[in-house]
């Protein structure tokens, strides 16, 4: 076969310089954004850098906190509760564990959760949603149909039905929430994926004879790209809501990992007299969360200007 | 004539989508691992009494016999028994429903009461610091997860200020203590609501504003109130009815938060007790008691669409 290949252009181009230029340009004349981006990116410090797992995994031996130097899972049992101050900042725990140390690595639970349920659900529901968008006819209206049903339940119930299928635990937390997301990217890829099938380059690979799975690749997901990385930096967000949600009722990764809707749901006990192991992981948990909205729509700014509210 | 036409429509199609939800739930609920048997009588039961426990839980008929009486015990409103308690889960919905129902309503009303106008200023006054401390906490509101708003809240009111019960559903019997158990919890998931209903009608209502006629009704000397009211709102309101519809049917599962923060008694709350003891019919029957009232809201908000919007129905 000879070499014709239709080539597609890109509907936000990358490749070239100037353009490149002018987004980088409105994303750091957009303060809120760059403010999101600073939170993200201490969040991502916070549980990359908790212990030195990178330097003593490799050689064997056990991490020691980095940030911190208490343990997150050492318990004071004579300081139980105790106050902020000097050395505890953010106080202790009922069992007597240090609040920061405890925050610390939790960022990992939330990051894991946030970005790998994401990652799944994105990938689950672009390849739906695109596939039914360009298959078309029948096929296409049963998937929407089902994915329109799926979409009516709000996440949290969803998240709670799939958990009591799969039980507790980090992956199936990534695996419920993920399958939870799927839907949403589903709508938004197919959507994409019927304007963009209508473009004379998909024709014209057609004509030259692309096979479909080309055609999905190489011409349609690349034009949608930018509008499912917006979706994914703001489902980052909901993801790592839905995560502390269902930490707080009861259901999240099993004790003793710190995670902060556990932390807070432990916390609650003593609200009275100890509101700081309630109120600390809460801090931390909108700091997150706030901070991929932010970047979502400084985002959604740069990368898709017609989604501009 | 052509709105009931419409309505009728949006019912036959509401059917199979209820349909098919159920069967996704009977199916779901099916593929847990355990025996609800096993659940029911407890890891130590004989062989034997684990088998009986099978046979009157109609779990040795084919699956599709289980799923037709599922169906059929459904038409004729009854719900079943939970496998733990062995009580009637009718009864045990209709105990928790009204908390449940009272708090979602109430919190929808505070969302939308404080919402709305709060969109509707921050846009005209655009760029101003009211609008922009109206789009901080906007955000701060989309930021927060329900509970831990609901903790802050509870810290305030109840444990500092010592203006409201901290926990309980109070007594239905006596509005004045039920209005006061109620404060707190739809307070919290009202100004959640709040956040993103404000945005919304804000955006709205810059769309809207941009209009021809809008200008058209300025420049003709109408008072601005009028314009703003009369003329760009109505056009603003699809999305703002669309937004209240998704929140009425978001809030009846954050309630499963506020209802474990205040200790309420409700639907949430018997939702995540049937899945952590394993009350399999329990579970499903929560389930369906959600989707009947998912199902119910978006008719509602296709209903209210049609009024807003006439053109929707023709």
């Amino acid at each position: 076969m000879s070499q014709i290949q239709a080539q597609s252009p890109v509907v936000h181009p990358v490749r070239l310089r100037s353009q490149r230029q002018r987004m980088w340009h409105t994303f750091l004349s957009n303060r809120p954004a760059i403010v999101g981006l600073v939170l993200v990116i201490i969040v991502i410090l916070a549980a990359v850098f908790a212990d030195n797992w990178f330097i003593a995994l490799p050689r064997g031996e056990d991490p020691t906190p980095l940030i911190t130097t208490f343990d997150p899972l050492k318990q004071d049992a004579r300081n139980r509760l105790a106050e902020p101050d000097a050395e505890h900042i953010m106080g202790l725990d009922s069992y007597g564990r240090d609040t920061w140390a405890r925050i610390l690595y939790g960022a990992r639970v939330s990051l894991a959760v946030g970005l790998g349920s994401v990652l799944l659900g994105g990938v689950l529901g672009t390849f739906v949603g695109t596939l039914a968008g360009y298959i078309g006819g029948k096929t296409e209206n049963i998937i929407m149909r089902a994915v329109d049903v799926l979409m009516a339940f709000p996440s949290l119930i969803m998240g709670l039905m799939v958990l009591a299928v799969l039980g507790a635990g980090l992956s199936k937390m990534i695996l419920a929430i993920g399958i939870v997301l799927s839907p949403t990217f589903a709508r938004v890829a197919h959507g994409a994926t019927l304007t963009i099938k209508e473009n004379d380059f998909v024709n014209a690979a057609i004509a030259v004879g692309a096979n479909r799975m080309r055609i999905l690749r190489v011409h349609i997901l690349p034009n949608i790209l930018g509008e499912l990385i917006v979706l994914g930096s703001i489902w980052t967000a909901t993801a790592i809501r839905v995560e502390a949600n269902l930490s707080f009722i009861g259901l999240g990764v099993s004790p003793p990992t710190p995670a902060w809707g556990s932390m807070i749901r432990d916390g609650t006990q003593h609200l009275g007299y100890a509101p700081w192991v309630s109120i600390f992981p809460g801090v931390a948990i909108l700091i997150t969360v706030l901070g991929f909205n932010l970047l979502g729509d400084g985002l959604r700014d740069v990368l898709d200007p017609r989604l501009q509210q | 004539m052509l709105r009931i036409k419409y309505l009728a429509t949006r019912l036959v199609l509401a059917i199979p989508t209820f349909l098919a939800v159920l069967t996704l739930v009977f199916f779901v609920i099916r593929v847990i691992p355990g025996d609800p048997a096993t659940a029911a009588l407890g890891d130590y039961a004989s062989k034997e009494a684990v088998e009986a426990m099978r046979e009157r839980m109609g779990l040795n008929a084919p699956l599709y016999v289980q799923y037709f009486k599922f169906l059929g015990d459904l038409l004729q409103g009854d719900l079943g028994k939970s496998l733990i308690t062995g009580k009637s889960i009718n009864e045990q919905v209709k105990e928790v429903l009204p908390y449940t129902l009272e708090l979602t309503l109430s919190a929808v009303l505070v969302g939308a009461v404080i919402g709305i106008p709060t969109g509707i200023y921050t846009a005209v006054k655009r760029n101003s610091p009211a609008d922009y401390l109206g789009r901080v906490l906007s955000l701060a509101g989309l930021s927060v997860p329900a509970f831990y708003l609901g903790i802050l809240i509870m810290l305030l009111f109840a444990l500092k200020l010592d203006l409201f019960p901290a926990v309980g559903g109070g007594d239905l019997t006596d509005w004045k203590d039920n209005l006061s158990h109620l404060f707190l919890p739809s307070l919290t998931l009202g100004l959640i609501m709040t956040a993103s209903v404000t945005r919304l009608t804000r955006s709205a209502m810059l769309n809207v504003l941009q209009e021809d006629y809008v200008r058209t009704a300025r420049s003709k000397g109408l008072e601005e109130r009028v314009t703003i009211l009369r003329h760009a709102l109505r056009a603003a309101l699809v999305p703002i009815v669309s937004i209240i519809g998704i929140w009425t049917a978001n809030l009846i599962a954050d309630s499963v938060l506020t209802e474990t923060v205040f200790a309420r008694p409700g639907l949430g709350k018997m939702l995540v007790g049937a899945i952590l003891q394993r009350d399999y019919t329990a579970l499903q029957s929560v389930m369906v008691v959600y989707t009947g009232f998912i199902v119910i809201v978006n008719l509602a908000t296709d209903l209210l669409y049609s009024i807003v919007d006439p053109r929707i129905s023709h």
